[in-house]
Parts: structure tokens; C-alpha cells; sequence
């Protein structure tokens, strides 16, 4: 078929930002399909406490402490996150870098809450179905904390090359705080299932 | 990038000159290595669809072997066991490697070129996602060969395929396939939606999308919130066998009913999955074969969306002979039913279409014709089993087996061969052969039906499914002998369909960019498409663009030629926005696959495997993802 030239698009900019970007809508799409399975963890948590005579089952609540100084720690952390991405919106070289050290802390220190969360189930998952899937949301949660903080070490390290000065490694930086963003939404359900007997 | 260095636009050369620097940059490089790495879609999606076929063939030797098996009753060819292995294969293989693949492989070659881009978004995730296809496929098969095959049926339903029924590793090879195949599936359902989003062509509004793309789109959102659903009940039930879990162990709280549910939350959507893009196909098709645009384009984008949000709401209906609450199941029968009138909006839309058109009777309208009527047929016997009452009476009988068979045949094969025959010439540059396309096309809907109608009656007469041979004192054994005979008239139809796709190849007649005359935009470029798929990105005015232009074809330039450029257009109008890079060809998507899939079989065998296995899935991540510094990286 012959050609006829109707536009030029030689003006546009060689990277798009935020909506602009596929990255971005691809990060959405990750959440939207790792969110339904964890919606569909919980589901499978309220299906077998229906089922279930008494709940939990077979074990005293869990110990409200180590639960208690995660969840505190990962909403503090939306703090620096939210300050991250604002840098990283602006190009902000220095502060990107001193912000992603801070997020890269503020990864681990769950990490290490979570060793002592495990054992303040006070059962193991073959304990019974309750420990099943008590042990397997928390599990899945710390899948997901591993992830990201790798995401965001892998990054941060990558920001002190000479890769960094680059507006796609900006928009990977905003990308990464949006997924950090959904790792904290995550855990509030899973929480709210975990703990939600021993405060009840 | 500094203006002094001002990298080389399309409009900087000749015209002459542009395919040859356009090809440099987006061919993918000779050789072993270069064919494993290479991200363009076009190449990915004809391995993909390559792969299923062999699949297919698979599968169907093992339905004929179940044929000859119940030609007669008390048949020695296969032991219990074998033929447990087989009809467990057979139908995960066709489901799981074949029918919901081939679709999204037939999307992951033509999404991109219909929607007027260069490349699919996120391309290595693609070349990903193939290899974790063709991994777990060679998992699968490979335990079979070890008679380590899954027997416990394509559902797995539990206790059968729990720990205490179950000792060995054949439910968990069945357990891990699945994960194979749904991270692959998953794959691609994010590449779909985002190049829909994002990639479509200047001036492709939402309401211009061709009909295929909206079916893949909507098909997307299905394995986005449906195969999770699979993925949960996968790992839990690997769990409950590796590691002493008790999700589905009622002696400590756990449930065998929560398997069902979570399957068949799955499993039918699953069912859509594998029919939307097929209905996707028949409305993007037929205006080439009755010479006027589909009727009813904003019915049919309501139906295909309609049918997505029902197909949630349906899963208990293959529950209902497991005793729950009557109001539930009246609320399943209602919405069962319910489905049936979106799909019947669709049915009557293509009839409208054809009434007003002028029939061009080519294999690929032979084929949609064999699809009406199939399917029409199938969805009937599906609003005679939405109904409690006549579902108990043939629940896990030969009717529910000619049923299935009458909607995946009918609904999603019928099209699928037309699709091929359809498309083929645009994958391969030649036309497969018309007067061969007959013989399959009449063969392939004379011998199902033959092989299938009579499952309907074998059904109500009592007759099983999954049962590995009968007695003479049954009267079965009559109709049995005319269905597995019937098998072969179909088999000798595919077999023809495979001899004239390898013939064509190299015989079959050059094809020119737009054999059929169709109007959409894969029809605009070469046959086979080079590399970069089009040279300049056309411009979309209308929903038939190669219609609506008549003469020439309106297209936009200003896109570099020293990288891989694709235009990034907004969601809703398709306004370009940005003109982003795509990346190049990788390696690392095939290491990456290489060391998820050792993580995945370890897993079968320890817990350990996730925790040592995931060092070299993030290292072959890092490299994946770690810049390179080539122009594909200027921002």
C-alpha cells in the first residue's frame, strides 16, 4: 500500500512518564493479579474459619507484639517512600540516593520483625488447617517484602552507577515507591485476619 | 541525548534505505544463540502456536488411544492404571498446554500487528513466558514417558490427589505443571493489556479496536483474576503433600469442598478464557468473507465484557451434586442460564452480518459455519445441565463429556482452524491449500459430530465417564464401536489440516500482503511482517482502516532508526504521548526460565529448592533487568 505522511513524531519525548510509561501500567497489572491471589488467600481464611467450631483452632491467639512493630514500622515507611517519589519525580539525584538507602532499611528491618512474628503464631502450619493458613498468608506477605526489597536494593545499588542519571531509572524509582506503596496496602488485611481474633 | 549527536530519524532517510536500517536494528541475529534470545513477538508467537499444535497431536493420540480402549467392551489395550494416566493427560494437556495457549500465542503474534505497533510491551517477559510454557509441557510429558504421569483427573480434586490417596509424586507433577503454565499464561495476559493500553496506533480510540483485540482484551482480565485462583489451590495442595499442611485434611479443620471451589472459581472462567478470543477471531474474520463490516460492534464489545463478568459468577455449577444449600444452587442455575444471553447477542450479531453480506464460501467461512452449528449445539446441552435436577441425573457421565467436547471443539478448535487458515498467509507468506482446507474442514465436522453426538445418548444411558472399559452385559458397546470409529474420520481431518500446514510452507501459493481483502491493520504490511512490522506507524481513522482508506494509507513518521522505537499513545483516544523504546534481544529471559524452572521441579521434591533455587532466579533477573547502555536506554 503507498504511504501518505499525516504526522510527525519527532517531537515527542523518547521515554514517557508516569502514565505515559508501560512500565508504570505494567506495575499496575502486577498488583491487580497478585492482589486477587491474595484476596483469594483471605477468602480461603474466612472459608475454613466458618467451617471451623471454634477459631482460632487448637492454639491460643497470636502474641499482638511483633505484629504490632511491623505494622508500625511499614506505615512509618510510607513516609520516606512518599518523599522518594517526589525526589525521584524531580530528578533529585542526591536526595534519590539517600532515600533509597532509607527505603532500603526500611525493607529490612520487617524482614528481621518478621523471624519473631513466626513463632508468635503459637503453632505451626501442621498444627492444623488454622496454622495452614495462617503460616501460608504470612508467608505469602514475606514473599512479597523479599521482593521488593531486593527490587529496591537491586535499584539502589543501580542508582549509584552510572546508570542512574537517566530519567527511565527515575521512573523505575517512582514505579518501585508505587509497589512499596502496595506491599504496606497488602499487609493491612492480612492483619486484620491474623490478628483480628486476639484484639476480638 | 545532545542535539549535536542527533540520533537518525526515518524522515533523515531515503526511502529506499529505510527498510534495510529498520531491519538492522530490530532483526533478531542467525544462529542457535540469536533464536534464544530473540524478542520479537512474531517469531515467539509462531513457536507458541507451533508448540500447542504438537500438544494437540499429543493429546489426540491419547483420545484415540482412549477410543480404541472402549471400542469394545472389556478392551485389554490399556491396564486401569494407564488408562488413568491417559484420560488425566489428555485432558490436562489439551487445556492446560494446548487450547488456553494457542489462544494467547495467536494474540502474542497478531495484537501487536493489529494494533499497528512494532513490538508487544514488555517483549523478554514474553520470550519468558514461552520458555516456562515449553518447560512445563516437557514436565508433563516427560513423567508420563517415566509412568509418572497424573492420574487423578485434569481437576485434581482432592482427597484422590492428597497425600493419603496419593503417595508418589504424580499429583504434585500435575500440581507444579499448572504453575508452568498459568506463570506463563499470566505473562502474557500483562503484555496484553498494556500493549492495548498503550501501543495501539494514533487515531485507534477505544471504539476502533478490531474485535480480536478486544476479545484478548477481556480475556486478559479473566487469567488476571482467575488463574490466581488455580495458583492457590495448586501450591496449597503441594503443600498439604510436601509439607504436612491441612487445607484440604477435615480430620484438622481443613476442607474438601474448598478444592472445588477454589478450582472451579478458576476452572470456568478458564472456560471463557479459551472461548473469548475464539468469538474474537470469528468477528474479526468474517467481514473479509461477506464483504461488509461486523454488525453490532458495540453488542458484540458488550457481550465479550458481559460474558467476562458472568463467567465468575458460575463456578458452582459443576459443584452441583455435591450437596450444598438449594438457594445457592438456584442462584447458580440462574446465572448459568444467564450467560447464555450475551452469547446469543454475539451468535445473532454474526448472523445479521452475513444475512446483510455476500458469502464467500473460503475454508476459513467453512469453518465459522462449523462453528455455528457446533456450538449452538453445545450451548444447549450447557442450559440443560445449568438445571440441578437433569445435572445430577448426568453429572460425570458421557453427556457432560459430549457436552465439553461440543463447546471447546465447537466454540474454540472450529474457529481456531479458521483462524489458521485465516491468518496463515500473513504468518508464513503463502496460502495453505483451498481444495485440502475443504477436505479438513468437511472431514474435521463430519467426524466430530459422528464421534460426539452419540456421547449424549451414551450419557443418559448410563454410561460413565473415566471408566476404563465395561462389561457386555451393558448396552453400550454398539454406539461405542460407532464413536471410536467416527474418532478416525476426525483424526484423518487433522492429520490432513498438519500435512497441508507443512505443505504450504514451502508449496502453497505466495499470499501478497492482503489476501482476503480484509480491513485491519495486520493486512497492511508484508507477509510475513518484517522485524519491525511496519515501517511507519499508520494512522487509524476509521474501524476498518485498509476500507476506510481506499488509495493510501495515512501514516505518521519521526521515530528513530538506530534503536527499537515503538509510539506510546494515551489510553482512551490514542493520542501519542511518548516514543519509547523496546527492549532488545536478551539472553537472559531463557536463563531466567532455565533457573525458575530447576526452582519449580526441586520444589516438588524439598521445600529447599524455593529458598536455594531463588538465588539463581534473582540473579538471572538482575541480569535481565540490568541497563545495558545501548540507545534503547536514552530517556
Amino acid at each position: 500500500m503507498r504511504e501518505r505522511v499525516v504526522a510527525d513524531l519527532s517531537h515527542l519525548p523518547l521515554h514517557g512518564k508516569g502514565t505515559a510509561s508501560p512500565t508504570w501500567w505494567g506495575t499496575l497489572v502486577f498488583m491487580l493479579l497478585e492482589g486477587s491471589g491474595f484476596a483469594l488467600m483471605i477468602v480461603v481464611y474466612l472459608y475454613l474459619g466458618s467451617l471451623a467450631p471454634s477459631w482460632p483452632m487448637g492454639a491460643p491467639p497470636p502474641d499482638l507484639g511483633p505484629g504490632l512493630v511491623l505494622t508500625a514500622i511499614l506505615i512509618a515507611s510510607l513516609v520516606p517512600n512518599w518523599l522518594v517519589s517526589r525526589w525521584a519525580g524531580r530528578e533529585d539525584m542526591r536526595k534519590v540516593r539517600i532515600g533509597l538507602v532509607v527505603m532500603s532499611v526500611f525493607g529490612i528491618v520487617p524482614l528481621v520483625v518478621r523471624c519473631f512474628e513466626f513463632p508468635a503464631l503459637n503453632l505451626s502450619w501442621d498444627s492444623n488447617a488454622y496454622g495452614s493458613v495462617v503460616w501460608t498468608l504470612l508467608g505469602l506477605h514475606t514473599t512479597h517484602l523479599l521482593t521488593d526489597v531486593a527490587d529496591t536494593l537491586v535499584l539502589t545499588v543501580m542508582m549509584f552507577t552510572r546508570h542512574g542519571a537517566n530519567s527511565r531509572r527515575f521512573g523505575d524509582v517512582e514505579d518501585n515507591t508505587l509497589y512499596w506503596g502496595f506491599v504496606v496496602a497488602t499487609w493491612l488485611p492480612i492483619y486484620a485476619c491474623i490478628y483480628g481474633p486476639a484484639w476480638l | 541525548m545532545s542535539a549535536a549527536s542527533s540520533p537518525p530519524l526515518d524522515i533523515d532517510i531515503r526511502h529506499e534505505e529505510l527498510d534495510g536500517r529498520l531491519a538492522e536494528t530490530w532483526r533478531t541475529r542467525p544462529g542457535f544463540w540469536g533464536a534464544l534470545a530473540t524478542v520479537d513477538h512474531k517469531v515467539i508467537g509462531r513457536r507458541y502456536i507451533a508448540t500447542a499444535f504438537v500438544f494437540l497431536i499429543l493429546g489426540g493420540i491419547l483420545a484415540l488411544a482412549m477410543r480404541w480402549q472402549l471400542a469394545r467392551p472389556e478392551g485389554r489395550l490399556v491396564s486401569p492404571d494407564l488408562y488413568n494416566q491417559i484420560f488425566t493427560m489428555h485432558g490436562a494437556n489439551m487445556m492446560f498446554l494446548f487450547a488456553v495457549p494457542v489462544m494467547e500465542a495467536m494474540a502474542v503474534y497478531l495484537v501487536p500487528l493489529m494494533l499497528g505497533t512494532r513490538n508487544i510491551a514488555f517483549p523478554r517477559l514474553n520470550a519468558f513466558s514461552y520458555w516456562i510454557y515449553l518447560a512445563g509441557g516437557i514436565l508433563l510429558w516427560v513423567s508420563f514417558a517415566l509412568n509418572m504421569g497424573p492420574d487423578i483427573g485434569w481437576f485434581g480434586y482432592v482427597p484422590l490427589s492428597g497425600p493419603q490417596f496419593s503417595p508418589g509424586k504424580r499429583a504434585d507433577i500435575w500440581a507444579q505443571m499448572i504453575t508452568f503454565t498459568e506463570i506463563a499464561a499470566l505473562a502474557v495476559a500483562v503484555e496484553i493489556v498494556v500493549t492495548v493500553f498503550k501501543q495501539r496506533a494514533p487515531g485507534m480510540t477505544l471504539d476502533r479496536i478490531p474485535l480480536f483485540v478486544w476479545a484478548m482484551l477481556v480475556t486478559s482480565f479473566l487469567v488476571m483474576l482467575a488463574m490466581p485462583a488455580i495458583m492457590v489451590a495448586s501450591t496449597s495442595l503441594i503443600l498439604d503433600r510436601l509439607v504436612g499442611t491441612h487445607f484440604y485434611n477435615p480430620a484438622e479443620g481443613g476442607d474438601v469442598l474448598l478444592w472445588q471451589h477454589l478450582f472451579w472459581f478458576f476452572g470456568h472462567p478458564e472456560v471463557y478464557i479459551i472461548f473469548l478470543p475464539a468469538t474474537g477471531m470469528i468477528s474479526s474474520m468474517l467481514p473479509a468473507f461477506v464483504r461488509r463490516p461486523v454488525f453490532g460492534y458495540l453488542p458484540l464489545v458488550l457481550s465479550m465484557v458481559t460474558i467476562g463478568i458472568l463467567s465468575f459468577g458460575l463456578w458452582v455449577h459443576h459443584m452441583f451434586t455435591t450437596g450444598l444449600p438449594r438457594l445457592g444452587e438456584s442462584f447458580f442455575t440462574a446465572s448459568s442460564m444467564a450467560i447464555a444471553v450475551p452469547a446469543g447477542v454475539q451468535i445473532f450479531c454474526w448472523i445479521a452480518t452475513i444475512w446483510d453480506g455476500r458469502p464467500v464460501y473460503r475454508t476459513p467461512f467453512l469453518f465459522i459455519l462449523a462453528f455455528f452449528f457446533t456450538f449452538v449445539l453445545g450451548g444447549m446441552t450447557g442450559v440443560m445441565v445449568a438445571s440441578v435436577p437433569l445435572d445430577t441425573q448426568v453429572h460425570d457421565t458421557y453427556f457432560v463429556v459430549a457436552h465439553f467436547h461440543y463447546v471447546l471443539i465447537g466454540g474454540a478448535v472450529f474457529p481456531l482452524m479458521a483462524a489458521i487458515y485465516f491468518w496463515y498467509p500473513k504468518m508464513v507468506g503463502r496460502m495453505m491449500s483451498e481444495r485440502i482446507g475443504r477436505w479438513v474442514a468437511g472431514l474435521t465436522f463430519v467426524g466430530f459430530n459422528l464421534a460426539f453426538f452419540p456421547m449424549h445418548i451414551l450419557g443418559l444411558q448410563g454410561m460413565p465417564r473415566r471408566i476404563y472399559t465395561y462389561q457386555t452385559d451393558v448396552p453400550w458397546s454398539g454406539l461405542n464401536l460407532f464413536v471410536s470409529l467416527s474418532t478416525v474420520i476426525l483424526a484423518a481431518g487433522f492429520l490432513l489440516f498438519f500435512i497441508d500446514a507443512v505443505r504450504s510452507a514451502r508449496r502453497g501459493e505466495p499470499a501478497g500482503e492482503n489476501p482476503w481483502g480484509a480491513p485491519s491493520l495486520e493486512w497492511a504490511t508484508t507477509s510475513p511482517p518484517p522485524p519491525y512490522n511496519f515501517a511507519r506507524i499508520p494512522v487509524v481513522t476509521g474501524r476498518n482502516p485498509l476500507w476506510d482508506e481506499r488509495g493510501d494509507m495515512p501514516v505518521a513518521s519521526g521515530l528513530r532508526v538506530d534503536r527499537r522505537e515503538l509510539l506510546i499513545t494515551s489510553v482512551a483516544d490514542a493520542i501519542p504521548e511518548a516514543r519509547d523504546s523496546s527492549p532488545r534481544d536478551s539472553i537472559w529471559p531463557f536463563w531466567a526460565a532455565i533457573a525458575t524452572s530447576a526452582m519449580l521441579i526441586g520444589s516438588i521434591f524439598s521445600p529447599w529448592a524455593v529458598v536455594w533455587g531463588s538465588i539463581p532466579v534473582a540473579i538471572t533477573l538482575v541480569g535481565w533487568f540490568w541497563p545495558k547502555g545501548t540507545p534503547e536506554d536514552d530517556a
